[in-house]
């Protein structure tokens, strides 16, 4: 997806505020080695030419299905791997450019709520340290000062502040995440990457975690990109939603018309996967069933990534790219069937 | 277990401050077994330490009159074939031994745990490590020892002196050579520990890297180490009686409980207690230390603590 600038999709051309977070052709590409010799053999695409950006105090939703590269797009914004081409920039920083130490400043205005609750927090720390690390490695609050914003962090996510000396162990799922968002929040962030936060929850626990998220994105003015694969709960919390699709967006626009009015064939069966609150709509709801499975990304089809199992493919698909076309304000689908 | 721990008031627990230490001793008392390991062993170690004066019997004096005896009031573990009192020997051996294979393991333990942080942690050094692991578990241990030791015996006794310097060669030598399983074990925790989330989430964070692997990576590998560690104990004094009964290990007139060991085979149809006594006294240390350390590695882990 090489774009000029100006046709990057996401750029609100309504929203005159300078971006938050803005993403360039952003290419993760991992070395497959095989052989005795650890000869490279290929490349695993996990993220393919992205582009989009991020506005101050947005909420972007990031949907695909899995092994899509929403998590790895995420990592490779905080730069837990190194991108191998493309620019982020936050701030208009140039990350990517920037020295380990540089880079290591910055993170505390980045931070990431993890996956999976029980995985994300050390078992040998107790709560209150691992709340703290944030605080030891980048301020300077010592004793009482520390353990006090400590205590407020808990309290901010709905802990009970006496908890500090506690193991993580001895939560539940819905309150370890809780920890997670606390530790998150630690050092003011301005924008935090959600890494499907509520996948590993119940349902009741996941409202509960969602409401938690929305009270503190405007209680403390944060950006979001929340990554899921949960298309009722993006629906419900973003504003606007990317679809990802084999390391490459194929839909982005914001979230009523994509979900009203959806163009790309992927998103249109993606969608149509999602039951309905409805019994007697829901009876009679038309089912795009996709056919095949997701091609390797380890060797993409040529052309358009979807073509293989797109119900409308033509030849056109497999020879080149479709570019995004933007098809009202914010609205960018690549797909050269649309117009 | 008693009941009236369970039954306390969870609002009781919340407010009292609870250190780690704390917790940590009230779990390991809870261990049966790592309690009377710690009885054994501290009662060995003040033995060892405090007999020799009360004993008031020199190790090396030798009495021809009273040769090969039974246990009586004046030699308690009876005499070897010319006339050494077998408790003073093992009292004075038990010192050498126990100092031989508590710093032997150390060193073990921490070149082990050191190569094996290094190999899993910094991928460029794996092959590298993991070779040199390789190597030194491919090579004959005791030839090599027989012959560092010829080397190096003479200067280290002319640097040090004659205790001392062999003292410090065969604990030096038998802590290089028995590092390699930890290195191993160490390596392979260290390779999944830092793929789990919360090492990444650390880095998020953007903890300094000798942080993660201090505050995050050691922790989570205590297991395997504690374990590596009380078996590297058994391990160096073993060793050690071996080098002795070879003749390379530390001088005749230094008693330790492997030399009395192996003196003591020849002597097996007179006085089956000369290889009795050091065989259990090895064998009680190796068995205590194995308890505590299950104990501590027990005691550490917070998801069983409290159980």
């Amino acid at each position: 997806m090489q774009l000029a600038n100006e046709k990057t999709p996401g750029m609100s051309d309504a929203n005159s505020s300078k971006p938050l977070l803005r993403l360039k052709n952003v290419k993760q590409h991992f070395p497959i080695t095989a052989g005795l010799l650890r000869r490279q053999a290929g490349m695993i695409k996990a993220v393919d030419g992205v582009d989009f950006d991020l506005m101050p105090q947005e909420n972007l939703g990031l949907v695909g299905e899995s092994g899509c590269g929403k998590t790895t797009l995420g990592r490779t914004i905080l730069h837990l791997y190194r991108p191998t081409e493309g620019q982020i920039l936050f701030k208009d920083v140039n990350l990517t450019q920037l020295k380990p130490s540089a880079l290591r400043a910055l993170r505390p205005k980045m931070q990431m709520i993890f996956q999976d609750p029980q995985d994300s927090l050390n078992p040998r720390m107790t709560v209150g340290s691992i709340i703290a690390e944030p605080l030891d490695e980048h301020s300077t609050l010592k004793g009482k000062d520390r353990s006090n914003r400590v205590e407020e962090l808990l309290d901010a996510v709905g802990l009970n502040p006496r908890y500090t000396n506690r193991y993580p162990h001895e939560f539940s799922g819905g309150q370890r995440q809780r920890i997670g968002i606390a530790r998150a929040l630690g050092l003011n962030p301005e924008f935090i990457i959600c890494d499907e936060p509520i996948a590993a929850l119940d349902v009741s626990i996941q409202a509960q975690v969602v409401n938690l998220l929305e009270d503190l994105q405007e209680k403390l003015g944060l950006t979001y990109l929340f990554i899921s694969h949960d298309l009722g709960m993006i629906r419900h919390i973003s504003k606007r939603v990317a679809v990802m699709y084999l390391g490459k967006i194929v839909e982005l626009g914001p979230a009523h018309e994509l979900y009203s009015r959806s163009r790309h064939p992927y998103t249109k069966a993606l969608l149509s996967a999602v039951p309905l609150h409805n019994p007697g709509r829901e009876a009679k709801r038309e089912r795009i069933i996709l056919t095949g499975d997701v091609p390797s990304p380890a060797n993409p089809p040529s052309g358009c990534p979807f073509r293989t199992r797109c119900p409308i493919a033509e030849t056109r698909c497999a020879n080149s790219m479709p570019q995004p076309k933007k098809l009202s304000l914010g609205h960018w689908v690549a797909c050269h069937l649309v117009d | 277990m008693n009941t009236q721990t369970t039954s306390i008031d969870p609002a009781v627990i919340d407010t009292e401050h609870r250190s780690m230490w704390t917790d940590v001793w009230r779990q390991f008392r809870k261990h049966k077994g790592a309690l009377v390991g710690v009885f054994v062993f501290a009662f060995i170690v003040i033995a060892v330490f405090v007999g020799p004066p009360i004993h008031g019997v020199d190790p090396n004096a030798i009495d021809f009159r009273a040769r090969n005896l039974g246990p009586e009031w004046a030699h308690p573990l009876g005499t070897d074939n010319i006339g050494h009192d077998t408790l003073a020997q093992m009292l004075a051996g038990g010192q050498v031994s126990l100092a031989v294979g508590l710093s032997a393991a150390l060193i073990a333990l921490i070149l082990g745990t050191l190569i094996g942080v290094l190999a899993g942690f910094v991928k460029s050094l794996d092959g590298p490590l993991m070779r040199l692991t390789d190597v030194f578990l491919s090579l004959p241990l005791l030839p090599l020892l027989l012959v560092s030791i010829m080397l190096f015996r003479d200067t280290l006794r002319a640097a040090f002196g004659p205790e001392t310097g062999i003292f410090l060669l065969i604990v030096g030598l038998i802590g290089v050579t028995s590092w390699m399983h930890t290195a191993r074990i160490v390596r392979g925790d260290v390779l999944s520990i830092k793929e789990r989330e919360f090492v990444t989430a650390a880095y998020s964070i953007g903890t300094r890297r000798y942080r993660i692997v201090f505050r995050h990576i050691l922790p989570n590998i205590l297991s395997p180490i504690m374990v590596s560690a009380t078996l590297g104990i058994a391990n160096a004094i073993i060793t050690e009686s071996a080098l002795s009964f070879l003749g390379l290990g530390f001088p005749p007139d230094f008693p330790t409980w492997g030399r009395l060991l192996y003196d003591g085979t020849n002597f097996i149809q007179i006085t089956p207690s000369r290889v009795i006594w050091p065989g259990v006294f090895i064998a009680l240390t190796v068995l205590s230390v194995n308890y505590i350390g299950d104990g501590l590695r027990d005691a550490l882990d917070p998801r069983l603590r409290g159980r």
